[in-house]
């Protein structure tokens, strides 16, 4: 059993993932662990995991410019896009949770001191469970780029958090989808510590005519790859 | 399409309103006869507390069974109501907090038990991806000396990271990021 589980420099499992330690990015300096990870054995404690992590989704919570009053400003935007597991197979009816600043990057928390205007028609936060087909789809604004003191003159390029469950304990993730083209892409130390190029780019959208609606809405398309795959009975050992 | 997975980012420091809108740290009713608390304090590398950590927890019921479609041991005893999902964001004082009862032990590789367990989530600013870690329980030494993943720890004072200490009325789980006793984490 011992031989079976080895141990690696912490945060080099899979190469898509950024490290934990990674200087440029402050914050990562006191929190990141520096023991080398231990490698867990596949069980039905992580091929299992939470159906979805949440109550009941609410009607609205998936339409971010619905849950005031007046309609926020800003670009108005529709993000949609596939979850699928590791071997390309949809993840349906499973939690995304999203968050973000409003169009002038601000968001609405006490901890967030840009001296950028609050919205009062807009809070930032949505949620939906997939469909089928995997699918899911949130309408919201334009997050705006925002000012954070990691470096002199640091700027976070505009981006959306999504959390997302999978069907696994294995294939939780949380990760920021970037919007195309983005200037600020070269000074942000969280985008960039995705060392691979390859992989920084499945963090950005797409532009996406199909999905824009017109006179309306511009569309953005994000697809998500989870980790792993679904259980299957041969994994319950008993 | 392609399936390569999407990297992992940091959840950041404003996931409070989208994520911690609803209280999710208590997965019983107090009145449970095996209601149980868990407790803990999130410190960084310098020993100062991490107040903007969010932590997950996923575990069996009391019976050993997951509440997931792949756990098809329908002759244990599967309570509906009892998800075995749990979420929590530190405090001022870098703490938090679950109620919840104490799960059974459930199958490992091998054919071998793994000793009961509670699976841990970690995030906060300044984690590029989650921490994985676990939780055992300080009264069961036979079965925690049998599990296959706390014996594949050579290191002792690493292995004693994963075990909560018993302060009488609450279980006490602390979570060291970095530096002298730092918490086992695992990969996948």
């Amino acid at each position: 059993m011992t031989k079976r589980m080895g141990e690696e420099t912490a945060g080099q499992r899979r190469e898509e993932d950024p490290p934990y330690f990674y200087p440029d990015y402050v914050s990562t300096r006191l929190r990141a662990p520096r023991k080398p990870l231990i490698i867990l054995p596949r069980t039905l404690s992580d091929v299992t995991g939470p159906a979805y992590g949440h109550g009941p989704v609410g009607e609205f919570d998936d339409d971010l410019t619905r849950h005031h009053s007046g309609e926020p400003l800003g670009e108005r935007i529709i993000v949609t896009g596939s979850v699928l597991d590791g071997d390309g197979r949809p993840v349906r009816n499973s939690l995304v949770e999203i968050w973000q600043a409003n169009a002038a990057g601000r968001y609405t928390h006490e901890n967030d001191r840009h001296p950028a205007p609050l919205d009062p028609n807009f809070s930032g936060a949505g949620r939906c469970l997939t469909d089928d087909d995997g699918h899911y789809r949130f309408v919201t604004v334009k997050p705006g780029a925002y000012p954070w003191k990691n470096h002199h003159n640091a700027w976070r390029p505009a981006h959306i958090h999504l959390s997302l469950f999978g069907g696994a304990f294995r294939s939780r993730l949380i990760t920021q989808m970037y919007f195309p083209g983005d200037p600020l892409f070269g000074q942000d130390p969280i985008f960039q510590s995705v060392r691979d190029e390859k992989a920084r780019r499945r963090m950005i959208s797409t532009f996406d005519l199909e999905t824009t609606q017109p006179e309306w809405a511009l569309g953005y398309r994000f697809d998500i790859v989870l980790e792993g795959r679904e259980a299957t009975p041969m994994e319950n050992h008993r | 399409m392609s399936t390569e997975p999407t990297p992992s980012q940091t959840i950041g420091p404003f996931f409070h309103d989208a994520l911690l809108d609803e209280d999710r740290s208590q997965l019983v009713s107090p009145d449970d006869p095996g209601a149980m608390r868990i407790v803990g304090t999130v410190y960084d590398g310098a020993g100062e507390v991490v107040p903007d950590a969010m932590v997950e927890i996923w575990q069996a019921n009391r019976a050993g069974r997951y509440n997931h479609p792949a756990d098809d041991r329908d002759d244990l005893l599967l309570e509906e109501e009892f998800s075995g999902f749990g979420r929590a964001g530190t405090d001022a004082d870098g703490g938090f907090s679950f109620l919840t009862v104490k799960p059974g032990p459930v199958p490992g590789p091998n054919g071998m038990v793994q000793a009961p367990h509670v699976m841990v989530s970690v995030f906060a600013r300044g984690l590029l991806k989650r921490l994985v870690s676990r939780i055992y329980f300080p009264d069961e030494e036979e079965a925690n000396a049998a599990d296959p993943v706390l014996s594949s720890i050579e290191d002792q004072e690493l292995r004693r990271t994963l075990i909560a200490r018993d302060e009488g009325g609450a279980l006490r789980f602390d979570i060291r990021l970095q530096g002298d006793g730092q918490t086992a984490f695992f990969g996948f």
